[in-house]
Order: structure tokens, then C-alpha cells, then sequence
């Protein structure tokens, strides 16, 4: 298996480097080397999708060339091999998250797909007809339409936990949305377009004393800051290989054992059963029951080594590293005449959402993307936020590991034009 | 790096992106649509009033979005007054020539009208910047669905 402990050994700079050196890191992503229109690509939408380190496209490409086959199955080397790797990949999760048992770590396409099969499996299985589902203001429409969905289909009710017009999650009016009838509480931990770090402990705190179940989307915050779904205590957790510098493809639902055991399957297939015949088909225990079909194999293991990648930085160094990347932004960004900033919540994540006066965003991008910067423009998959915010879309620049403060500074540089341009 | 820019953004596009001419909503409308870009949210909803000759007497627009988009619906609503329907359908026509073809070439655009073309040729920076195509013909997409009878449009 030497060829097996080679990936496992690539890992990003010096290990026993404390300091955050982002001049290091840079140097593992290979496409930090473009140029967008003959300028230096300056990458400002990892909320988006992050760029990927050469540690993670070495150990895809080494996969397809020296150990892929198809996982759980094949009695010979190579898919024994491959599913090592596959369940390797699952036991890094776990201890990413600090899941309790590898079986509550199941692997999905995205956290889309993540939160549409509590939705069709928990959601149907044990919600009834006037049964409460409290999301917020500030969900993804992934964290809204597979409610809607299930609302209609039982009969229940959706309820929306409001928040501050500078992007704060009101914790007290939560707190009166919740009632005996509340059965799930699903919010973001970190919003996309507001950076806002929600209040987690204190949301599963108030809704578990309801009795109500707690779900969080943690696209954006797992790639922030540690999360310790045990610490949390919460029932579900979702979140994408994709903006954790990993490949697309892959997402991870986390539920506790004991509801993932009591839930019916989401998708019927292959590999989720123990036998078949056309009377009766029983089915395969955790966490094999939630993943039919042939999985993202590859992305798995691509995800595998992302989350070494950024264990190996650490995620308290990339929290503070991003911190003062947030803070610097927003200082120069306020110092912009005629920008307004969406989303300044105290606790928030390396999201600069804004707005200027003269320019509609999608101008914005057009212009700075001339000067080789990349930003996210619209309505970031949250068009009630934007809707309760008075908006219609805004301009988002998301800082990253390998963003430095010289990235901040182009991005004002480049806003000037903007001014310039558009008066 | 700014030439382009310059192209895409003139005076006169910034102009009617500021100050869209017809922002209103005609009482005496005869059909209307919304239009949607869903990549960004701009929404435009373009009125109509035609006549029984098939002629339009008054084009209006209401909504929210880019330079682009709002410049190109000011611009279209002045342009089709007083031009049938079947002119109209032809210009865009062109006009959607004019956007996405490099090779576009003005003076052998069939049944065209050469001053409205010239008027819109100021659009046609688009070309080098192929995301925003859809903003520039988002009112166009819009006026073309009103007129058959639809309400809704997206720019998919």
C-alpha cells in the first residue's frame, strides 16, 4: 500500500509551521498563476467555490492513475484499495466534524442534496399536518425550497426567524417563533451573502428545550472556523467538499445515529441494501442505507485531502488569518465614496457584501474582472434576503486562505474605476 | 484594460442607465410582460400599447436593474414607437445579431432599419463581454413575449 501512504503524506508547507503563512499557501494552488485579462487573477469568490491546492488535484489524478475502482464491491486489490480510501476519506470527516461514529457521515452530492434528504426522509417519515419548521431570513434557497416543498406536501407550517437590518440573527424573536409544534429548526451557520456567524450553541439550546430538532447548513462555516458537531449538539449538519477547497461533487450530511437509524432511505438502489428479492428488499445499516448507487468515489477522497489540507493549516490559524483579512477589507472598502456594506454583523465570517451608488453590481463585476478580480454579483441564491434587505443584488467579495490583504487593495483600486466610469 | 470598457460603457448608455426615458406604467397599455434575469435579479416589466393597424403607439418600462439592461429597455422603448409589430420583431432581430455576432455586419442586415441599428450600435460592446448579452436583450426578450401573449420571461 505504499502507493496509498504517498497521498496520505501530501500535505501543505511544514508541518511544523504555527505561524499562517499565506505566501506558502498561495504556492499550492496552481491557478493563483493565471492572468484574466493580461492582470494578475485576483480570486475573491471562494463563498462561491474555493480553488483547489495541489494537494487535493495531485491525490484526484493519483487516484485515477493508481488506485481507482469501483468501492464496496470488486473481491481484488484494487476496489479493496479504492475503498479504503473512499472509507478513509469518511473517518476524516468524522473526525473533521468530531462526529461521534463514522456511520453518522454520509456522503451526498452537495449540502443541497444533503438537506433534501432529511427533508424527504426525516421530513416525511415523522412530520405531521400543522407541524412547524422555523428556517431564517437569511437561508440559501437550498435551506428554503426543500421546506417549502415538504410544507406543502404535509401541510405544515414554515416560519422565518427575522434579522437585523445590519444582518444579526434576532435570537429573542426566535425564540418566540419556537412552540410545541416546532419539530425542525433549520438555519444557516454562516450566511453567504452576510458573512453572519449565527448564534449555533444558543440556537440548539432554545430549540432542543422545545423539543425541536436542529439542522444547520454549514457550507459557509465549516470553511471559517472549527466546528464540533458534538459541542453543538446539533442533529444534522451539511456542508460541501467544494468551498472547502475540495472537488465539486461531494457533500456530507452528519445526522446523530439514532435519528439517521430511525429514518426510512432517501434514494433506492444499489449498495443501500442488505438483500433484494422482488417481495421484499431489507436494507443496509449506516451509513450505507443513505448512499445508493456508485458514490462520488474520487471526490470523496478529493474531499479526504482537502480536509487534511486545511486540518494541517489549522482551522484557528485560517479563522484568524481570515479575520484580519475581513477587517482590513472592510476598512478600505468603507473608504470607498458612494459604497455601502450589506451585512456587519459583530460575529461574521471573510464575506464583504456591498453595494455602490452609482453602479449596479453586475457593472461592478463586469468592470473589476478587467482588473483581474474575481467577486461574486447578484442575488447569491437568497432572494428573500435580498428582498427583506430592500435590495436586488449586491456585489460580494469572499476572502479565502490564500487571499492577502494586497488582494483587498486591487479590489478598491479597481472599484475606484467604477467611480470613475459611472461618476 | 479600459478600451473595452469604455466601448461597453459610453456616455450614452450610462445616460439612459440613469435616467431610463419611459419609466412609467401607460394606462392605456394593450399587453405587458415581466422579464427576469435570473443570474442577477434584474426584473423589467415592458409595456405596450398597440393600435388596431398592428402599429405601437407607446412602449413604457418599469423594474430594477444593470446599466445594461435598463439602457437597452430606455433605448428600445423610444425606438419602437411608432414602428409595427412585425418591425419590431425584426429589429430584435438584429439588434440580437448585432450583440452576438463578431461578424455582424449593419448594412446587410436584412429589412433593416438603419437608423434605429445605428442608434443601437451603441450597445454592441456587448460582444466582448458575453455574460452581459442576456442583460442587453432582456427587454427585447420581454417586448417579444408580450406580444405573443406571454407575461412571464426568463433569460435562461
Amino acid at each position: 500500500m505504499s502507493d496509498t501512504t504517498e497521498v496520505m503524506d501530501m500535505r501543505p508547507g511544514d508541518s511544523g509551521a504555527a505561524a499562517f503563512d499565506v505566501e506558502r499557501v498561495r504556492a499550492d494552488f496552481p491557478i493563483l498563476n493565471e492572468t484574466v485579462h493580461g492582470r494578475p487573477l485576483v480570486f475573491l469568490d471562494s463563498a462561491a467555490s474555493a480553488q483547489k491546492p495541489r494537494q487535493v488535484i495531485d491525490t484526484v489524478r493519483h487516484v485515477y492513475e493508481h488506485e481507482y475502482a469501483n468501492v464496496h464491491r470488486g473481491a481484488y486489490h484494487l476496489s479493496e484499495r479504492a475503498t479504503a480510501l473512499y472509507e478513509g476519506a469518511r473517518d476524516k470527516v468524522r473526525d473533521f466534524l468530531n462526529a461521534r461514529d463514522r456511520k453518522e457521515i454520509i456522503f451526498t452530492s452537495n449540502v443541497t442534496e444533503a438537506i433534501n434528504l432529511v427533508a424527504k426522509s426525516w421530513g416525511r417519515a415523522f412530520l405531521e399536518e400543522g407541524d412547524e419548521i422555523i428556517i431564517s431570513e437569511m437561508e440559501h434557497h437550498s435551506n428554503i425550497v426543500p421546506w417549502q416543498m415538504l410544507r406543502d406536501e404535509k401541510g405544515l407550517t414554515l416560519k422565518i426567524a427575522p434579522v437585523s437590518d445590519d444582518g444579526v440573527f434576532l435570537l429573542d424573536d426566535f425564540e418566540r417563533l419556537l412552540t410545541e409544534r416546532t419539530k425542525l429548526v433549520a438555519i444557516t451557520h454562516v450566511s453567504n451573502v452576510l458573512g453572519t456567524i449565527t448564534p449555533a450553541e444558543e440556537i440548539v439550546r432554545l430549540a432542543h428545550d422545545a423539543g425541536a430538532k436542529v439542522l444547520f447548513d454549514g457550507a459557509q462555516a465549516v470553511v471559517h472556523m472549527p466546528v464540533d458537531v458534538q459541542a453543538l449538539d446539533c442533529d444534522f449538519y451539511g456542508f460541501t467538499g467544494h468551498k472547502l477547497y475540495g472537488p465539486s461533487g461531494i457533500g456530507v450530511l452528519y445526522g446523530k445515529a439514532e435519528l439517521l437509524d430511525a429514518m426510512p432511505p432517501f434514494l433506492g438502489g444499489g449498495d443501500m441494501i442488505r438483500s433484494v428479492t422482488f417481495e421484499k428488499t431489507t436494507y443496509a445499516p449506516l451509513p450505507a442505507k443513505f448512499e445508493a448507487g456508485t458514490p462520488p468515489i474520487v471526490q470523496a477522497i478529493g474531499l479526504g485531502a482537502a480536509i487534511d489540507y486545511v486540518s494541517e493549516l489549522g482551522l484557528a490559524n485560517i479563522a484568524a488569518h481570515e479575520r484580519d483579512l475581513l477587517t482590513y477589507a472592510t476598512q478600505r472598502l468603507a473608504s470607498v465614496e458612494g459604497l455601502r456594506l450589506i451585512g456587519t454583523a459583530p460575529d461574521k465570517a471573510s464575506v464583504a457584501s456591498f453595494t455602490m451608488e452609482s453602479a449596479h453590481p453586475h457593472d461592478i463585476s463586469t468592470v473589476i474582472d478587467r482588473a483581474g478580480v474575481a467577486i461574486r454579483a447578484g442575488h447569491h441564491c437568497a432572494e428573500p434576503l435580498m428582498a427583506r434587505l430592500g435590495l436586488v443584488a449586491t456585489a460580494r467579495a469572499s476572502f479565502g486562505i490564500y487571499n492577502r490583504r494586497e488582494d483587498a487593495d486591487v479590489l478598491v483600486e479597481a472599484l475606484e474605476t467604477v467611480r470613475e466610469i459611472f461618476g | 484594460m479600459f478600451d473595452e470598457l469604455r466601448e461597453l460603457y459610453q456616455e450614452v448608455i450610462l445616460d439612459h442607465g440613469r435616467n431610463p426615458r419611459n419609466f412609467r406604467h401607460p394606462e392605456d397599455a394593450t399587453c405587458a410582460a415581466h422579464g427576469n434575469n435570473p443570474m442577477c435579479g434584474d426584473t423589467l416589466t415592458v409595456y405596450l400599447a398597440l393600435d388596431d393597424d398592428g402599429v405601437i403607439r407607446d412602449a413604457a418600462l418599469e423594474g430594477k436593474g444593470c446599466a445594461i439592461s435598463v439602457a437597452s429597455a430606455s433605448m428600445m422603448t423610444e425606438i419602437l414607437k411608432g414602428r409595427t409589430a412585425d418591425e419590431a420583431k425584426r429589429l430584435f432581430d438584429s439588434f440580437h445579431g448585432m450583440c452576438t455576432e463578431d461578424d455582424f455586419d449593419m448594412a446587410a442586415a436584412e429589412d433593416a432599419d438603419p437608423d434605429a441599428l445605428e442608434r443601437l450600435g451603441v450597445l454592441a460592446g456587448v460582444r466582448e463581454f458575453p455574460v452581459r448579452v442576456k442583460c442587453a436583450t432582456l427587454a427585447w426578450h420581454t417586448m417579444s413575449a408580450a406580444m405573443a401573449g406571454e407575461t412571464e420571461v426568463t433569460t435562461e
